[in-house]
């Protein structure tokens, strides 16, 4: 066990895990923000995507010694009032069956779209085919990221 | 013309004040004392209201609560449901707030999620609930204002009289309306004056799941809470020897327990556990069958040759009419084990307390959790509680309590409250399945072209009955012979969204496909002469409505320009179940030499669509899902262990994979009848038939990708 001190969403917090423990179980399990999804813990799914220094990562595999003092965002972070640009696209375009995965899709959509603020169909495509949807929102995911994208 | 319903027994509506001074309407009594007038906020109606499960109450400022008693796992249950009880009650939607209710089988009928069947089920218990807290606010009104209850209007929670000029807010009659008694019959709204019902509402969980509220089973956390992560046993086989020595070595790990063929590793946090759960040294012997996909694979061919099956549904002589056929087409169709994998893995709260427990966590079936929970401890199901939280995917998965019962055992051997977590490895793994199934087709053609018989033998696995034998073309065809045969494995196996009909029906519109095309007639024109024969002199029993199948036939062939451009490939597929119809046709263009999956155009006939929003998604994540598992969905077993372990080899269909998908709905009078699963089992056919009249190949198998006849074909998807 080791303390690491962690930045996240803007609050200083100190933890006192192994090092090898993923991002995702210390927001979890020690910070309480779980609005980070577990599901396949291997990189393979996005559901537990955050930014990390503003760039999308999957915090299954992030181990927390990895961590250091980056700045992490969670879903909880990403704007005050559920107001982000991608937050209000996914209102507006009602996207969510179960929205297990969503949060890891808006956190995939809003860093992509500050990477590239005015993205094509194709580009969309490609940046959240990372994030899987078991139920099938693709159409409304890739709706909503337009509507961001415009409406930011 | 308006709907006259008498209330049965059971589902009388009992009325009654509450000590806040609110109007609680639900299905069964309950004793309160007298009302007080007292002005409630928000919170305390929610707090208020988890001792009425009822399915609204009306708090004096007018906020109105619905209960909605289904698990919601993206079917939208949570928001149609309340849509419906709101219309009856002209309430104004932007007045309602939504609570999941706990389970409570005194209170709610069919207090789960499965075979697409809440709407159809609760469609006349809603609307009753909400008429009658609508007829009961009138007539504290009429009391009130010394009118005539007639001469009342309402609209948006707004109760008007327009004689006097008096109106107010459902809020200012609650507690005279909370004295009233319940009508024996309430009279329904009729349904061209409908406001909420038919219009696009949005989800009411919205803002907790896009802001990472806590909302889903694996967000519960509670004070002093033990997490635990179990290993299970290899199918067919049983624990000889633990050795947890490494695993209990692990810092965070509290406790190693063994129950059943099952080790649990518990501790204070997850991530220790899954390390220590991969340091369990436990060795297994067999138990029953140890099975591996080849083993299945020889016995449905077996099976298949055997003469061993169980007669479905057997129309005039299906032997003379092979003898006398012009024609005989023959083909064999088979699918793989899938798992449900939701995207959020297993898991429940259990905290077991002396003779009571208390479980909270995603589940379809909340009742059969507690009775499950119930026979483990061997205690009445009156002293579990079940609270029931949002489900992140089901499929079918949490319609089993097993992961429950873990949890139930390690909160007793602990004396702790526990949550059981599966990892992703654990849910391929662990089982239940939709199971693999092997059909064999055949039909009989004359000179003309005609189907003179038809013959259908489906080899499952623990699946009882493959077939479903009065469905089409079952009724239009004169010697039809149906059976099946079944194989027990010792792989758990379970409902699978659409059970049986997610693969019959990419078989039997596939396989009709090709019969239509050495019939020498149009795919769809085929189908329509067969529905035709079936409307004008059916054979046997008929287990769907001919004239709703010929209209969504009819509308999807328009739809789609079925025919009309010779650079689009096109497939056709049209299957009833869970009572709706849905008919599909999947474009494929050349493009380069490629093939290019463009679109899927779907008609549905689902009755009354309740919310446009919902429908959509129902429909398009159907199809999604079924042309993801068709596609690429394979487990596959060595030794009774999966080999696709994640999803780096377990594949599901992703973003850049889905063709443009426009969805049709049929606007009928029918009250509403299932949509979470009828749109899938067409779309398997669909697909398949527009890529063999694309490129001529036949795909019999699922999934596509791996079968040698799709090999060398590049299918491009991409949206029109």
């Amino acid at each position: 066990m080791a303390i690491f001190n962690l930045k996240v969403n803007g609050k200083n917090h100190q933890v006192d895990v192994e090092d090898d423990t993923p991002l995702l179980w210390v927001l979890r399990d020690h910070l309480g923000l779980v609005g980070t999804k577990f599901s396949c813990g291997v990189a393979q799914c996005g559901a537990c995507t955050v930014h990390i220094n503003g760039n999308s990562t999957f915090s299954c595999v992030t181990p927390i010694s990895s961590v250091g003092n980056s700045e992490v965002i969670t879903i909880e972070g990403l704007s005050e009032d559920g107001d982000h640009p991608v937050q209000k696209a996914w209102e507006e375009v009602d996207v969510a069956q179960c929205g297990y995965c969503q949060a890891g899709q808006i956190m995939q959509a809003a860093a992509f779209l500050k990477s590239n603020p005015n993205p094509s169909m194709d580009e969309i495509d490609n940046a959240m085919n990372r994030n899987i949807c078991r139920c099938g929102t693709y159409h409304k995911i890739r709706e909503a990221v337009a509507l961001a994208a415009k409406t930011k | 013309m308006s709907t006259v319903t008498r209330a049965s027994r059971r589902d009388f509506l009992k009325i009654a004040g509450t000590t806040a001074g609110g109007l609680f309407i639900g299905f069964n009594w309950f004793s309160c004392d007298s009302p007080k007038v007292e002005v409630l906020s928000t919170e305390e109606i929610l707090s208020q209201a988890k001792n009425f499960n009822s399915y609204l109450s009306i708090s004096p400022t007018g906020d109105v609560v619905i209960y909605s008693p289904n698990p919601e796992l993206g079917q939208n249950i949570k928001t149609s449901f309340p849509m419906v009880v709101a219309e009856e009650l002209d309430a104004d939607w932007e007045k309602v707030r939504v609570v999941q209710a706990n389970l409570d089988t005194e209170k709610y009928d069919r207090q789960l999620t499965g075979g697409s069947g809440a709407m159809p089920h609760s469609w006349e218990r809603l609307r009753t609930a909400g008429s009658t807290a609508k007829y009961v606010l009138v007539a504290a009104a009429a009391k009130t204002w010394n009118v005539p209850a007639e001469e009342i209007t309402v609209e948006k929670g707004i109760i008007s009289h327009k004689g006097s000029g008096k109106s107010g807010h459902f809020g200012e009659f609650v507690t005279e309306a909370a004295t009233m008694t319940a009508p024996e019959q309430v009279t329904f709204k009729d349904k061209k004056d409908f406001k909420i019902i038919g219009t696009p509402v949005k989800n009411v969980d919205a803002k907790e799941m896009y802001t990472g509220q806590p909302l889903y089973g694996l967000d519960f956390y509670r004070e002093g809470m033990l997490h635990a992560m179990i290993q299970r046993a290899p199918f067919g086989m049983k624990i000889k020897s633990v050795d947890d020595a490494a695993a209990r070595a692990v810092t965070g790990v509290q406790e190693v327990v063994t129950f059943g063929n099952s080790v649990a590793v518990v501790g204070s946090s997850t991530w220790p556990l899954m390390k220590a759960k991969k340091l369990l040294r436990i060795e297994y012997e067999p138990e029953g069958k140890v099975e591996s996909s080849a083993d299945h694979d020889r016995i449905f061919k077996e099976l298949l040759a055997s003469g061993k099956a169980e007669v479905r549904r057997k129309d005039g002589n299906v032997d003379a009419a092979f003898k006398n056929a012009a024609k005989v087409v023959s083909a064999e169709y088979q699918c793989p084990f899938l798992a449900h994998s939701p995207m959020e893995p297993e898991n429940f709260f259990a905290h077991v307390k002396g003779d009571k427990c208390e479980l909270i966590g995603p589940t379809q079936t909340p009742d059969r959790a507690r009775q499950s929970a119930a026979q483990i401890l061997g205690i009445p199901a009156e002293n579990i509680t079940v609270e029931i939280t949002r489900l992140g995917g089901g499929f079918g998965r949490r319609l089993r309590a097993d992961y429950v019962e873990e949890a139930v055992e390690v909160s007793r051997v602990m004396n702790a409250p526990v949550k059981v977590t599966w990892s992703r490895e654990d849910e391929l793994t662990g089982g239940a399945y939709r199971p693999a199934v092997r059909y064999k087709f055949e039909a009989a053609l004359d000179e003309s072209g005609n189907m003179t018989a038809y013959k259908l033998r489906g080899v499952g696995m623990n699946a009882g009955n493959t077939t479903r034998e009065h469905n089409f073309p079952s009724g239009a065809v004169d010697n039809v012979l149906i059976e099946s045969v079944n194989y027990e494995s010792s792989i758990t196996t379970n409902a699978w969204r659409a059970p049986i009909t997610n693969f019959l029906a990419y078989a039997e519109q596939s396989f009709l496909d090709e019969v239509a095309l050495e019939a020498g007639k149009d795919p769809v024109q085929f189908r329509l002469d067969l529905l035709q024969r079936a409307k004008t002199n059916p054979v046997g029993e008929l287990g769907y409505d001919v004239d709703r199948m010929i209209g969504v036939v009819q509308a999807a062939k328009e739809k789609s320009n079925w025919g009309k451009n010779p650079n689009v490939k096109q497939g056709f597929s049209v299957y009833f179940s869970h009572r709706s119809y849905v008919a599909q046709v999947a474009d494929i263009v050349m493009e380069g030499g490629t093939p290019t999956l463009k679109k899927i155009t779907a008609v549905t006939d689902c009755g009354m669509v309740i919310n446009p929003i919902g429908a959509n998604h129902q429909v398009r994540g159907g199809i999604v899902d079924g042309m993801g598992h068709a596609m690429y969905g394979n487990l596959t077993f060595e030794n009774g262990v999966p080999k696709q372990k994640n999803y780096d080899t377990y594949r599901l269909i992703r973003m850049k994979e889905v063709p443009e998908i426009e969805t049709h709905f049929l606007t009928t009078d029918f009250d509403p009848t299932g949509l979470g699963e009828p749109a899938l089992p067409p779309t398997g056919g669909s697909i398949a038939n527009a890529i063999f009249a694309a490129t001529g190949r036949r795909l019999r198998s699922q999934p596509f990708i791996e079968q040698k006849e799709f090999s060398d074909i590049k299918l491009d998807i991409r949206r029109a």
